[in-house]
């Protein structure tokens, strides 16, 4: 490899995500040989790397939308509530009305396109900062989907849409698992739409400097409520194959915690929370390794009840390295030990 | 009355919004006993654990910072104490020195991280989130009874308040907390430096204030507090359970911003985090007598929630002009 193309690859913001997740799947080939085990079986592909890419998903696509979110200097507490009340809004139509699948799935996607306008109006409209603003929508929208439901949880069994709806996470397509094909189509329809437009260039100038890129034309409210719509979308496909998945819309644990996952996924794939240039790859690289090293914590007997705790240590350790003052602090001690050398 | 709308007028709005509430329940549920001394009794001592943490919340917002590792904190401190008196014999109120300890210790670090290393407060006290829950989890990962009679030698300490309804201790901890808190805030240095520091860091560094010091000193506070509302709240479950607090941290933070303190820090008065909490209790203990489904207190204070917000912006837009 030429010096430059080294020198390029050092500067690359994908390098540290994906030194991490080599890292796991290098100490996974050593450990855990089962881990690269795969069979087909009946045509379907099966596998700890099938799992990790099936479960990955959801936190894939939530990290799309708050990637976007975080590029315009914003952040979207609500994901996980927004996740509850499109599952609710597709259950209840599921069991109440004769609907079929094709008119479900945008209702409950409108749902959650709805809530993340609310959360786009009160952040660019209203000027409220977006930790709060989502917060607002956080708190309430989990109220929103039990209501929906009835305070319980609406089991989506034995009838006759249950087995399209169950498609959306138990399907396969070319041999994975349905929930992979989601989220490639809707990384590569986001990727599109942010590199071959001036989507994305709006979208990092709007993160970089509001009032700059207001006075050179853009229209920066209508983009910072475009992506808080788009997050809203995210999660909204994110509920619905969690529900899916699980037959059933449980809004009390449906999509619980799951902006921490979605902010971390997108904090170790190098985008920084002060918003400006932002790169979708690094957080669907950061969302899959935290579910890769969600799996392999899992082999080795974690529960699924103390992996907050590795997850909690490698997100501070991200934002140490990513840390203006730590890497100061560090540098600066290994040029004095240089010095005195 | 001008220095009524600019200073006290959030906290007027409050007041006035409890006073509201609180007739409201009563005159509607008059034939239940609405208005007694027992429901006022029950607001601070089924809140004292929400309240606890809120006055915590409040010096760290008002400090222009942010904690969402309360909630957590909460969870751990409950097992830990359970654990340490049911599994290993240790008196209740060494486990409860110890869990403070631990608290503010944990709230100490995280104040350092924020502090030395200009890390965001969420992304910290988020990944101290994480932390605390998963090490909940780690100490015992179902609900322990405490079964101590120590515990009920402190359930018997209340504080009659007439008619036969009484303050439990974990209510007389909580208001003891809010008076340490209005003179810490109101009388001291250190609270003067509080405030400097939400309203403007780069001019309370200018000033000379300890503003590094006083940072990391708000988050060990708030980690003490926390540890204080497991505390109370194993008073008042009477035993611990490392799930428990999930989310109260936004229960928290609502309270504190439905009491007049503002999110970005360096206004706002404990009282009216009190008058938050009552709020608060006022709304579930309305939805008890009315058999509403609880998914409807939780969109009240959702709104109740935005509705201050809104307020907010539109004294803060009024203030700049």
């Amino acid at each position: 490899m030429s010096r430059e193309r080294i020198a390029k690859w050092k500067s690359s913001p994908l390098l540290w995500p994906l030194v991490g997740l080599a890292a796991v799947l290098l100490f996974n080939a050593f450990f855990t040989p089962s881990f690269y085990q795969l069979e087909i079986r009946e045509g379907h592909l099966y596998g700890s790397l099938v799992d990790v890419l099936n479960r990955g998903s959801i936190g894939v696509i939530l990290a799309l939308g708050m990637t976007l979110v975080i590029a315009t200097g914003g952040v979207d507490l609500s994901v996980g509530s927004v996740m509850a009340i499109s599952g609710a809004v597709a259950a209840l139509l599921l069991t109440e009305t004769s609907w079929g699948l094709p008119l479900v799935v945008p209702c409950a996607l409108g749902a959650a396109m709805i809530a993340g306008l609310a959360n786009g109006i009160l952040v660019a409209k209203v000027g409220i900062q977006p930790i709060i603003a989502t917060l607002i929508l956080m708190v309430s929208g989990r109220g929103i989907a039990r209501y929906i439901t009835g305070e319980k949880v609406i089991a989506l069994v034995n009838d006759d849409f249950s087995e399209s709806f169950d498609f959306i996470a138990g399907g396969h397509f070319l041999g994975l698992p349905f929930p992979v094909t989601i989220a490639v189509v809707l990384t590569i329809l986001t990727l599109l739409a942010v590199r071959t437009t001036v989507l994305g260039l709006f979208i990092e100038s709007v993160g970089a400097n509001e009032k700059a890129s207001h006075i050179a034309g853009i229209n920066a409210r209508g983009i910072k409520v475009l992506v808080y719509v788009f997050c809203g979308f995210c999660a909204g496909v994110a509920g619905l194959i969690d529900a899916s998945n699980i037959n059933a819309a449980d809004t009390a644990n449906a999509g619980i915690f799951t902006e921490l996952d979605a902010i971390f996924a997108v904090v170790v794939g190098g985008t920084a929370l002060t918003g400006g240039r932002f790169t979708l790859l690094g957080s669907v690289i950061g969302a899959l390794l935290l579910q890769t090293l969600l799996t392999t914590m899992y082999t080795f007997g974690v529960s699924s009840d103390t992996a907050p705790i590795p997850k909690a240590l490698v997100i501070i350790g991200v934002c140490l390295l990513q840390s203006e003052a730590f890497r100061e602090k560090v540098f600066r001690a290994s040029e004095n030990r240089g010095g005195e050398r | 009355m001008s220095w009524l709308s600019r200073k006290y007028l959030p906290l007027a709005t409050t007041a006035v919004l409890l006073v509201l509430l609180f007739a409201t329940g009563s005159v509607i549920y008059r034939d239940k006993n609405f208005c007694s001394l027992y429901v006022v009794a029950d607001l601070f001592s089924e809140n004292a654990f929400l309240g606890i943490t809120a006055l915590g919340m409040t010096i760290v917002i008002l400090s222009g910072g942010i904690d969402l590792s309360v909630g957590s904190v909460i969870g751990f401190t409950t097992i830990f104490i359970a654990t340490m008196i049911a599994d290993h014999q240790v008196h209740p109120l060494v486990a409860w020195t110890f869990a403070l300890t631990a608290g503010t210790a944990f709230g100490l670090i995280m104040g350092i991280l924020i502090q030395r290393f200009r890390l965001p407060a969420f992304l910290v006290t988020l990944g101290g989130l994480f932390f605390a829950r998963g090490m909940a989890f780690v100490i015992k990962n179902e609900s322990v009874q405490i079964s101590h009679p120590f515990y009920k030698t402190m359930n018997k300490i209340v504080l009659p308040i007439g008619g036969g309804a009484e303050l439990s201790f974990a209510a007389m901890l909580f208001l003891a907390l809010l008076g340490g808190m209005i003179v810490v805030l109101h009388y001291t240095r250190f609270g003067r430096n509080v405030y400097a520091l939400g309203g403007d860091e780069q001019s309370a560094l200018l000033m000379g204030l300890p503003v590094a010091r006083t940072k990391i000193a708000v988050y060990a506070i708030n980690g003490f507090c926390s540890s204080l509302a497991g505390i109370a709240m194993t008073l008042f479950m009477r035993s611990g359970d490392p799930t428990k607090g999930m989310a109260l941290e936004l229960d928290a933070i609502a309270v504190v911003v439905i009491g007049g303190t503002l999110l970005t820090g360096g206004v706002g008065y404990v009282t009216g985090t009190l008058l938050g909490v009552l709020i608060y209790g006022t709304i579930y203990q309305i939805k008890l007598f009315a058999e509403l489904p609880s998914s409807l207190a939780t969109l009240a204070i959702g709104g109740l929630l935005l509705a201050f917000i809104l307020l907010q912006k539109v004294v803060g837009v009024r203030r700049q002009n």
